[in-house]
């Protein structure tokens, strides 16, 4: 995904193809590429998705109301969505401080703190699940001293957002890092010279310059959290209505044979989660059409 | 509000950017800081403005000791060359920023600011771009409202590093202009970096050529240009034609021409370079004992004036010379024929490792 593409290259791009009947492209390739695009799309993405959207059509609406408004259905679409926004949330905040420490400054090791960022990428998610599990348990080496504190992490909503978190780090890191890098120091050199305090250069200057990377990064890490399946269901302990995932719920009902029932909850969190992302993407855009 | 740099150093690793440097700047003056690129002008700049500390030395705002001070807290307007606007601010909140910055007890009201800033953006006649963003602007109108922007926050002193840059070279020569009118106007005592001589002739009362870290000259324009201070300055300030010659007792041998080098008095025999500048060379279309011969090998026709480029008899060097072409209508010149050339005006320095004996 883009983190900023330009409007202007967007005008641009619907001048060239109302003319595009009538002119020579001066870089050809465009037909070949924008077919095998489709092709591809079509293979990857829009039948699974349209497949899934006709399997679920075929139900009558009672079948399909009575699958996805159970209220342990519900309590679990409560739960995916909170703990990956607030997942998304702490990305957004660390995410964006782990990419600034990586460009702004130079300590020994950077490469390979630069390097571990990706590793929730790497890793397979039950590895990742278990290895959590054997930390927050209540007798593991960092929930020993949690538990003091009366703070429960494994087999609670808490995990779920602790391992939501761990595998959405890379990708706020990722996209702020090379617009961070981009940002000129001059800019803040002029704040500083106008008499604004580091504080205020970072809040009127540096973060409004970061705001269309931070929601790319935001809705990425939001989406790979909605989707999540291998890392919570160690970390969670699948209980009905307190700590079960949707995702979760989806694989229990298809293990059981109840593929109507799965598809329509898919079909659920698919819409859901099409219209956070089309909200995210509402902000972007209007943030650049504030000229960032 | 006067500037006085006192003996100031800066190196990065082994490189020595700024080499000792102590500069008085006087009230109300416009300084450019000329010189080739590493000669450490902008790193002077950046010192004065503090957003570069100096390894030693002391900075002195009307005797008042900046040094230490913070950069937000030092009151300079500094203009960068890239302009550094604030992309996601319209031109208005970009002026209106480092009084909106202030703190809340300082901070004039908005009604005031809103005065303040439009009447800054008619002073650089830009009044009518205030709900614009700066992408929206050409480059000699960023630049503008850069400087509108530094002017807001009324600074002791304006620092503009290669203010005009980026800007292609017609906009470059209205905007030097407009700058010196608007210093005349403001009398804000301001220093800007060029590598430009022409921009630092035109627009300063007083020129600082820099090289490798030192102050090679310090002057008024006419005096640099006329009187160049070592050999380094004649050629960084416009073209400029070398002749060996020797040296003795006051009087300079260019083959068989004798220039007169009266700072050369008693000087017993040695070898020296002179330099004249291709206006100080006069050319002729006849042979004269006092001139030496050259042949024309390359005429260029630049508007009002005509280039040569010429070869004396035992010189390996391209002789320039410029002449009006009125004159050299007069002397019937044509490239491939001959001519005799005669300096006018010229400077001699010894060669190095030549002692200049009293």
């Amino acid at each position: 995904m883009d983190a900023n593409p330009d409007a202007n290259a967007r005008d641009h791009f619907e001048v060239n193809m109302s003319t595009a009947t009538r002119k020579r492209r001066v870089i050809p390739g465009f037909g070949l590429t924008m077919g095998f695009s489709l092709l591809y799309l079509g293979f990857i993405f829009l039948i699974p998705v349209g497949g899934l959207l006709l399997y679920t059509s075929m139900m009558s609406w009672e079948d399909f109301w009575r699958a996805v408004s159970h209220p342990q259905v519900v309590a679990s679409y409560k739960l995916s969505f909170s703990a990956s926004l607030i997942g998304a949330s702490i990305n957004l905040v660390f995410g964006a401080l782990v990419a600034w420490v990586l460009v702004r400054y130079s300590f020994p090791g950077k490469k390979v703190v630069d390097a571990l960022v990706d590793l929730p990428f790497a890793l397979p998610t039950a590895v990742a699940g278990i290895a959590l599990v054997t930390l927050y348990a209540s007798t593991g080496w960092v929930g020993q001293y949690l538990t003091i504190f009366g703070i429960k992490v494994a087999y609670t909503q808490l995990g779920v957002v602790v391992a939501l978190t761990y595998i959405g780090l890379p990708f706020v890191v990722r996209t702020v890092q090379p617009v961070l890098e981009d940002l000129e120091a001059e800019r803040e050199e002029a704040s500083a010279s106008l008499g604004a305090s580091r504080f205020t250069t970072v809040r009127r200057v540096i973060l409004p310059s970061l705001l269309p990377a931070l929601l790319t990064g935001y809705a990425l890490a939001f989406a790979r959290a909605v989707g999540e399946y291998g890392s919570v269901v160690f970390i969670s302990g699948n209980m009905p209505y307190r700590t079960e995932i949707t995702p979760l719920l989806i694989v229990a009902k298809a293990e059981q044979y109840d593929y109507p029932g799965a598809a329509a909850i898919g079909t659920v969190m698919l819409i859901a989660a099409f219209l956070l992302l089309l909200l995210i993407n509402g902000l972007q855009w209007w943030t650049q059409r504030r000229g960032l | 509000m006067s500037i006085e740099i006192d003996q100031v150093n800066k190196r990065f690793g082994d490189f020595v950017a700024v080499d000792n440097v102590s500069l008085s700047l006087n009230d109300g003056e416009l300084t450019a800081l000329l010189g080739p690129s590493g000669s450490g002008k902008t790193t002077l700049l950046r010192i004065i403005a503090g957003l570069e500390q100096p390894d030693s030395g002391r900075i002195r705002f009307h005797g008042q000791d900046t040094t230490d001070l913070h950069v937000s807290d030092r009151g300079v307007g500094f203009v960068f060359q890239h302009y550094a606007l604030f992309k996601h601010m319209s031109v208005f909140e970009n002026v209106a920023y480092g009084l909106t910055v202030k703190p809340r007890s300082q901070r004039p009201s908005k009604a005031e600011i809103r005065r303040k800033v439009m009447h800054l953006l008619e002073m650089v006649q830009l009044d009518w771009t205030a709900d614009r963003l700066p992408s929206q602007l050409s480059g000699g109108q960023r630049q503008r409202i850069a400087l509108a922007r530094a002017l807001a926050v009324e600074p002791r002193v304006l620092l503009l590093d290669e203010p005009f840059g980026a800007l292609d070279a017609k906009v470059r020569a209205e905007l030097r202009r407009w700058l010196r009118r608007l210093h005349d106007e403001i009398h804000v005592t301001s220093v800007f970096v060029t590598h430009d001589q022409e921009e630092a002739l035109e627009v300063s009362d007083r020129v600082v050529v820099m090289n490798k870290g030192r102050v090679e000259q310090d002057g008024s324009p006419e005096e640099v240009y006329d009187n160049p201070a070592n050999p380094f300055v004649y050629e960084f300030l416009g073209n400029v034609n070398l002749f060996h010659a020797r040296v003795q007792d006051g009087v300079a041998r260019i083959g068989n021409l004798n220039l007169s080098a009266p700072e050369y008095a008693g000087q017993r025999e040695s070898r020296a370079l002179a330099y004249v500048r291709p206006h100080d060379i006069e050319v002729l279309g006849e042979r004269r004992e006092d001139a030496l011969h050259a042949q024309i090998e390359l005429v260029s026709v630049v508007g009002p004036t005509v280039r040569l480029e010429l070869r004396t008899d035992n010189s390996e060097n391209v002789v320039q010379a410029e002449l009006s072409k009125h004159r050299y209508r007069e002397l019937g010149l044509v490239q491939g024929g001959d001519a005799w050339i005669r300096p006018v005006n010229s400077r001699v320095f010894l060669e190095d490792g030549e002692l200049q004996a009293g």
